[in-house]
């Protein structure tokens, strides 16, 4: 699946927030269908670096590439109808607005329709448009298997569901670059493996490139195709899983490994 | 009792209360989706009534052109106010941007009665007859045709924030703009059509109310009329600024009538919805229908 083209080339870029470095010098690239995740402790930047990618933050320097095309001071939405989507780490469905309408907000940028021959309803071609993205709203829904919500109040729904319906919104806008902001925080095991399961499969069957920030090591380690590492703002590792595993660092850091053991003669 | 005067009377506040409802409808779009307070509401209805007085008296249009032009100056001067003005805002505190719009109105209230003098112009007569008469009462035909837009207006807000793609992405961005933006919303575009549906449909209402009482700056008025109308609905509930404008409206009315029957105070007509906005601030600060957690200014 994994092509040799970058979908996403991340050159240099250091974003600071007044005397704050959120970002220093962040160098990677993500290659077209590849399911790429990025780790690291509690402030390390990750959002802060997705916020980059998506156009929420504009970094002070460097640049940010998309489909060999330049980014870097492009609006979010721009960004989103070139094909990036995304999901937010604290839940941002709209709260009030069913599933079904959620999910059709992200298919706004798709549909060509304005509101002056959206008045023509019948004839302009308005309704076979709007059947058309009904279709693929509810492929989608039956994808992620919330066909037996599609009509509830998103604020309503658990918050495996909410989760599931975030997602559900992103891939709406059926995108080549999907960044996932931790989707599998504060789920349950079995949500955990159907979240796991689901984002395999946007990445192999539906073709989308995924970047994923996640603290579970274990499903991190298990789907990713590459990992890259970040600490303090800076890209401190970046490979396969198993190199991964294998650095001290994220030894550390996440696998439990005995400081006393490991990390003898360094500062306590 | 004199029920031919009650009904009279309440049959205008029913007319009248349509009228703010579309009014407190636009001052509710731009709230909700921008979370601006726009005192230069009421202008909107004074430009929009003395441009189309403009277009009927000065260039002779007959009246469905002169209306169709001053719709289209509407829309483009919402957006221009839009751009030019308030865009610049976007970040600056909100206080800041009320300021903004209190400035607003007053120089546009300046500018009109530069432009257009300080009298009271009457309309150029737009319907054969003036009055008709329904149900034994006499009813302004300039009424009869507000009450059809306003309800036309209401049906078709309800079906743009229901079924319409803009409609949709407007909701979204009132809710948070942020996620709207990751999905492709132009966050700036939804702005600058609130402001451009606002000032249409404002103008609508004020050039309705100019064909009955004649062009001048007490049209204006009407912007601080929506606020009892918005805060009785609910400040970000679109069916709250119906109903409470439509109650206001007959709350307007009825207090004429218990003035001009029992008190003989002289001006309950005025003062009545504003003793509402006070009674309803006290024991329901959120409206009938507004969002128990909005923010208040």
């Amino acid at each position: 699946m994994t092509g040799q083209t970058p979908i996403l080339e991340v050159n240099d870029i250091s974003l600071r927030f007044g005397g704050v470095r959120a970002l220093s010098n962040v160098t990677f690239d993500v290659k077209k269908g590849e399911l790429f995740s990025i780790i690291g402790p509690n402030g390390a930047g990750k959002t802060s670096l997705l916020n980059c990618i998506s156009g929420r933050y504009s970094p002070q320097e460097g640049s940010i590439k998309f489909n060999g095309q330049e980014v870097t001071k492009m609006t979010p939405n721009h960004r989103a109808e070139l094909g990036m989507g995304r999901t937010f780490q604290n839940l941002a469905l709209f709260a009030h607005m069913t599933v079904l309408d959620n999910i059709m907000v992200g298919r706004h940028h798709l549909m060509k329709n304005n509101f002056l021959n959206g008045g023509l309803y019948w004839f302009g071609g308005a309704q076979k448009e709007e059947l058309l993205h009904r279709r693929e709203a509810e492929d989608i829904i039956d994808f992620l298997e919330i066909s037996h919500i599609r009509k509830s109040v998103a604020g309503t729904l658990s918050y495996g569901l909410r989760k599931r319906v975030e997602l559900a919104r992103a891939v709406a806008l059926r995108p080549d670059l999907l960044l996932l902001d931790e989707p599998m925080a504060g789920m349950n095991l079995e949500e955990k493996e159907d979240m796991a399961r689901y984002i395999c499969d946007l990445n192999e069957e539906w073709g989308m490139t995924v970047v994923m920030i996640e603290h579970d090591m274990g499903v991190v380690m298990d789907i990713s195709e590459r990992v890259m590492v970040l600490d303090f703002g800076k890209n401190i590792a970046e490979g396969l899983p198993d190199e991964i595993m294998k650095n001290d660092y994220v030894k550390r850091a996440y696998l439990g490994v005995d400081e006393d053991d490991e990390a003898e003669g360094e500062v306590a | 009792m004199n029920w031919d005067l009650l009904g009279q009377l309440l049959m205008n506040g029913l007319i009248i209360g349509a009228l703010y409802g579309v009014v407190a409808m636009c001052f509710v779009l731009i709230y909700k989706s921008t979370q601006i307070v726009n005192f230069a509401q009421g202008e909107f209805l004074l430009i929009g009534a003395w441009v189309c007085w403009w277009f009927l008296t000065t260039w002779e249009l007959p009246f469905v052109v002169g209306f169709l032009f001053t719709l289209a100056f509407m829309t483009v001067f919402g957006i221009v106010l839009q751009t030019v003005v308030l865009r610049p805002m976007i970040g600056e505190p909100i206080i800041s941007v009320i300021m903004v719009t209190i400035g607003l109105s007053l120089f546009f209230q300046a500018g009109m009665k530069w432009i257009f003098g300080v009298n009271v112009q009457p309309f150029p007569k737009v319907f054969e007859t003036e009055t008709v008469e329904i149900f034994g009462m006499m009813i302004q035909t300039a009424y009869i045709m507000s009450l059809g837009i306003s309800l036309f207006i209401m049906i078709g807000f309800a079906w743009f924030f229901k079924s319409s793609k803009h409609g949709l992405a407007m909701r979204a961005t009132a809710f948070d703009q942020q996620v709207a933006q990751s999905l492709g919303i132009s966050v700036k575009n939804v702005f600058a059509m609130a402001w451009a549906i606002s000032a249409v449909v404002s103008a609508v209402a004020g050039v309705v109310i100019g064909i009955v009482n004649g062009v001048s700056d007490t049209l204006a008025f009407i912007g601080i009329k929506v606020f009892p109308a918005v805060i009785l609905g609910g400040l970000d509930s679109i069916i709250g600024a119906i109903v409470g404008g439509v109650i206001i409206g007959l709350l307007e009315n009825f207090a004429e009538y218990a003035d001009g029957q029992w008190f003989q105070v002289g001006n309950m007509y005025t003062i009545a919805p504003f003793y509402v906005l006070v009674i309803i601030l006290m024991i329901k600060p959120y409206g009938l229908f507004g969002t128990k957690d909005i923010e208040r200014v």
